[in-house]
């Protein structure tokens, strides 16, 4: 009873409580005892809110005993929140030592969203710290392991996301998405990630990494179940000026039409630049396949050139580092988190010293460093200023390759999982994760990752990159529904299916 | 180092017989707006510390700026008055250094898109208009206040720990940056206190600011460079803060060109450098020195999007401009019919507004005017203190000329009260009854003065009885002295006449 119930899509479970076929409360206890049972081999949770958890389960029953009006159509849900987003009360780090134990005093627009929307929060799971990564080895607190294969990595910054959906801990999850941190670690876990278009969903209350690049978004294990958490999440909102003064776009009925009509007479790019050297066989036969999948279900696949691409990751790594050089500066010691050397003789600037060294991990030094370099007086042009116009040469390439296709496609990551440890000590190796979703990101364009299969070589799942124009997410989500039933219609199965059961040890 | 070398002053005369000084100024000027300028906490002065605070301007994890609409229009109100053009799209951008009293660690300001720009003010400096060009008007946020304990000076250095109240971060602000002011020559204090005085005069008008210098909503910088007369480029200039009355700008900047000239003059070089204004030496110290130059790695502030103020809005803003100081001076000067000389020393003074009360209290604008042109000046420069810091009101200056109108004062006992007032003892009625200063207005007791004065001066009795009045002076000084002075000496004449039966 307990394990079919964390099988089930978030859609399935949401009607059945609804129908009382089954109580939020024991959907969330059974997700809980999932937790207890397998993540410590997994590793995807920093904390679980057991307590509050099963309070706000009971309410969501207490609420359809009563006949009230359901809040949303996830109702009783359970989720896992990634460690960056605020929730008021509950331990919040972004995966690094320098926040261990600060209890937020507020909840980001999503926490509220979720919570007003019956949504129930089981705990905040792991990451590469503020963000920094694509295995979640950076985080202060350990790495997560892959469910499919645990000695490999569950991709980042978001592994704990990913995993926790891929390791049956919870059918959705928050993910926050600067440069791939939706969708590569989707990708590598066989389950569902989307980044909205820049703005759609608020960052109010997610700890920044580059502002002008970060978007949180939903993930899942089906598309279905993503769409749905995207309408709960997404919409303006007056607290972040970035956010778009645009309705809620309705992917769920895009959806069920990709479902129903599939994706006869559109138009679909791949993205010449997006693939070839770099990429692993196994994903490239992967990625052929699905569009050969595409072509057969009647859609018309054209190539699109779009040249400033190879720019695109040097650019990135001016951007972000430069933001966040300046975003991190507040943790400084004074108002909350760690705080070291304050022994009454230190002064206030060698408390923020000796805190900032001891809090702040190798990568988040790293690209602090790199940012503040690239906006120093002298270089600011020739640093930030030309990565400022690559990223313009980049959003039209986009414009151009849209006047082509209604969306493009590409593989979501260039390899599948690698091991845990395998490049920990090459940064460039690591960056090279990014590679097909980095150029998304600085167009800010809605991109989402769908299992398009699992790789002859490594018997490990691959992501299919999806990406629309911007605000163009239902015919993205349209692309995936139709893309996702294909493949169930080809092998009987779908990918999040043929994830190796994962007999814990409880410890 | 410099402490050793230190040159001392030169003449001021001196000094400005070799150099000639370039002025700038930058004036950081609090907004009146109810809430801070990127969230909604409130923005009143005094509340106890880290009560006016949320997660965006404590900057905790994950919390971001809005800009405030209000502070915006201030802003281009600010602009519009300095007569600068108001920039169509401008941008935010973030200062970075790190201080405590700053949240986020660094500033949000404008750097090279202000929202107004190119503009001037025209200042009037003892008869003459000096126009200065106004280089930009910025928005940006205030920071939070560091008390520091222990240690001499009040400043951080030797403190043994600091307070911080983040009550005033993220409180509107606009920094207004005037263009290199060159050619005062000697008048560079007096053109420096001028513009100060005349800017604070126009943000009350415009009602942007409470413009308070003692608290902190209007805040001077003060630079100042040297040039040897005939030089082809300015000097090096030093800054200097602290300077938080419109007396200590002036002061502040005859001082710096004394201390520069001197080192000039020794062959020494000035360092670019902050330094403070201490009110009480009247003189400037080095601080913070600028040799580790600060970089303070501006970049567009990615979590807010470009401000651009519709035309609408901005030509909706232009008219609600109220009347300007100077014009409305002029106007004023018309109708209390003032000369121009007369005008100038009330402006320099500072006594326009103190005058406006007063008229509206009821005295006639002569008697206001008198009033706080000589005695009430006086007073002033006896104690050091500008005339609005007086402890007496415009309503209190009017009551008293009210006595005097109505023959309840003389014009001695007019100025004993005012000083009773400027005492603290009360209310005009307050200080008459307790001092015991009313004019002696019933006849019983003086004509009883009257008659023992004429008593004893028999021979003066008859020189008047005979036609002599002028001799009378003999007789009042006798019931004025008996009265002590509180006797109407009109009165005391008529009488005397009827006693000694002339017809007056
Ligand atoms: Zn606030």
């Amino acid at each position: 009873m307990s394990a079919d119930l964390t099988r089930r899509s978030a859609a399935e479970l949401a009607s059945a409580i609804a129908s009382r076929e089954v109580s939020a409360v024991e959907v969330t206890r059974a997700h809980l005892d999932r937790i207890g049972a397998v993540d410590p081999d997994v590793h995807a949770f920093l904390h679980v809110s057991d307590e509050l958890a099963l309070a706000q389960a009971a309410e969501v029953d207490r609420a359809f005993d009563a006949g009230e009006q359901s809040a949303s159509p996830l109702a009783g849900v359970p989720l896992a929140l990634k460690d960056i987003v605020v929730q008021k009360g509950v331990p919040t780090t972004a995966g690094s030592k320098i926040l261990e134990g600060w209890l937020p005093p507020y909840d980001a627009t999503i926490t509220r969203k979720l919570l007003d929307a019956g949504i129930v929060i089981l705990g905040k799971t792991n990451m590469d710290e503020f963000a920094m990564g694509s295995s979640t080895e950076n985080s202060a607190y350990g790495p997560t392991r892959n469910p499919w294969d645990l000695s490999k990595i569950p991709g980042g910054s978001g592994g704990g996301s990913s995993a926790a959906l891929a390791a049956f801990e919870a059918p959705l999850a928050i993910g926050t998405d600067t440069g791939g941190s939706i969708r590569q670690p989707a990708s590598v876990t066989g389950t569902v990630g989307a980044k909205p278009t820049y703005g759609g969903v608020s960052r109010y209350g997610v700890i920044a990494l580059a502002s002008s690049l970060d978007q949180p978004g939903p993930c899942a294990r089906t598309v279905l179940d993503t769409a749905m958490l995207h309408e709960v999440i997404a919409g303006h909102d007056p607290m972040d000026a970035t956010s778009i003064p645009q309705p809620v776009p309705n992917v769920v009925a895009a959806v069920r039409r990709g479902q129903a009509d599939g994706v006869a007479g559109m138009k679909i790019g791949v993205v010449k630049q997006l693939g070839g050297q770099g990429y692993q066989p196994g994903v490239l036969s992967s990625f052929r396949s699905a569009v050969e999948q595409l072509q057969a279900a009647g859609a018309e696949i054209v190539e699109v050139d779009c040249p400033h691409f190879e720019y695109g990751l040097a650019a990135y790594y001016l951007i972000l580092p430069s933001e966040c050089s300046s975003n991190l500066a507040r943790f400084d010691a004074m108002r909350y988190g760690l705080r070291i050397g304050d022994d009454g003789t230190a002064s206030a600037e060698q408390v923020m010293s000796l805190t900032r060294g001891a809090g702040f991990g190798a990568e988040v030094k790293r690209r602090i460093i790199l940012g503040t370099y690239a906006l120093s007086a002298g270089y600011y042009d020739a640093y930030y200023g030309s990565a400022q116009k690559v990223r313009t040469l980049i959003r039209q390439d986009f414009e151009k390759a849209y006047q082509q296709a209604d969306v493009l496609i590409s593989p979501a990551s260039p390899t599948t999982a690698f091991g845990i440890g395998e490049k920990v000590d090459d940064p460039m190796a690591m960056y090279l994760n990014d590679l097909a979703t980095i150029p998304g990101s600085l167009a800010g364009i809605p991109a989402m990752s769908v299992p398009s299969g699992i790789a002859a070589d490594t018997g490990l799942p691959v992501g299919l990159q999806i990406m629309g124009p911007a605000l163009g997410e239902e015919r993205m989500y349209r692309v995936a529904a139709a893309f996702e039933a294909g493949y169930l219609a080809e092998h009987g199965t779908t990918v999040p299916q043929q994830i190796p059961a994962l007999e814990g040890t409880a410890r | 180092m410099s402490e050793l070398m230190d040159s001392g002053l030169m003449d001021y005369d001196e000094a400005l017989e070799r150099f000639d000084p370039v002025l700038g100024l930058e004036v950081h000027v609090e907004l009146g707006t109810v809430t801070k300028m990127f969230c909604g906490c409130p923005t009143g002065f005094g509340a106890a510390p880290n009560t006016q605070v949320c997660p965006v301007c404590l900057a905790l994890p994950g919390a971001m700026p809005t800009v405030n609409r209000q502070a915006v229009e201030y802003a281009i109100k600010i602009g519009l008055a300095l007569n600068c053009e108001i920039a169509e799209l401008c941008r935010f951008s973030r200062k970075n250094y790190y201080y405590p009293d700053m949240p986020k660690n660094y500033q949000i300001s404008q750097y090279d898109e202000p929202i107004a720009f190119g503009g001037y003010l025209d200042v009037d400096v003892d008869g003459e208009t000096v126009r200065i060009e106004i280089e930009r008007a910025h928005m940006e946020e205030d920071t939070g206040k560091s008390t520091h304990i222990g240690g001499a000076t009040g400043r951080i250095h030797g403190a043994e720990y600091s307070l911080l109240d983040y009550n005033r971060a993220g409180v509107p602000l606009v920094e207004i940056v005037t263009k290199p002011v060159t050619g005062t020559g000697k008048a560079a204090p007096a053109v420096a206190r001028a513009y100060v005085a005349a800017l604070r005069d126009l943000l009350a008008a415009l009602d942007v600011s409470d413009v308070r210098m003692d608290q902190g909503s209007l805040r001077c910088d003060a630079n100042l460079s040297l040039m040897e007369k005939g030089a082809p480029e300015f000097g090096t200039r030093t800054e200097t803060k602290n300077v938080n009355s419109l007396r200590s700008v002036e002061r502040a900047v005859r001082y710096e060109i004394t201390r520069q000239a001197a080192r000039l003059a020794a062959g020494q070089t000035i360092k670019q450098e902050t330094r403070h204004f201490d009110e009480s030496t009247g003189t400037t110290a080095a601080g913070r020195s600028k040799e580790t130059a600060e970089d303070y790695r501006y970049f567009p502030e990615p979590d807010l999007v470009p401000v651009t103020p519709e035309r609408e809005w901005v030509e909706r803003v232009r008219a609600t401009l109220p009347e300007l100081p100077w014009l409305r001076r002029a106007r004023q000067q018309a109708e209390w019919g003032f000369t121009d000389l007369e005008m100038r020393d009330l402006v320099a003074a500072d006594g326009v507004s103190l005058v406006e009360q007063t008229v509206a209290a009821g005295a006639s604008p002569g008697e206001a005017r008198s009033w706080w042109g000589s005695y009430l000046g006086q007073q002033a420069n006896n104690r050091g203190v500008t005339l609005a810091e007086l402890p007496i009101s415009p309503t209190q200056v009017a009551a008293v000329v009210s006595l005097v109108n109505d023959g309840k004062l003389t014009a001695k006992l007019a100025r004993q009260v005012v000083d009773g007032v400027l005492a603290g003892e009360g209310e005009p009625d307050q200080v008459i009854a307790a001092r015991g200063l009313a004019v002696v207005s019933d006849d019983a007791p003086l004509q009883q003065a009257i008659d023992d004065a004429l008593a004893a001066q028999p021979d003066v009795a008859e020189k008047i009885r005979s036609g002599k009045v002028q001799a009378i002076g003999a007789i009042l000084g006798a019931v004025m002295k008996a009265t002590r002075g509180q006797a109407d000496a009109g009165r005391v004449r008529e009488l005397v006449l009827k006693t000694l039966g002339v017809d007056s």
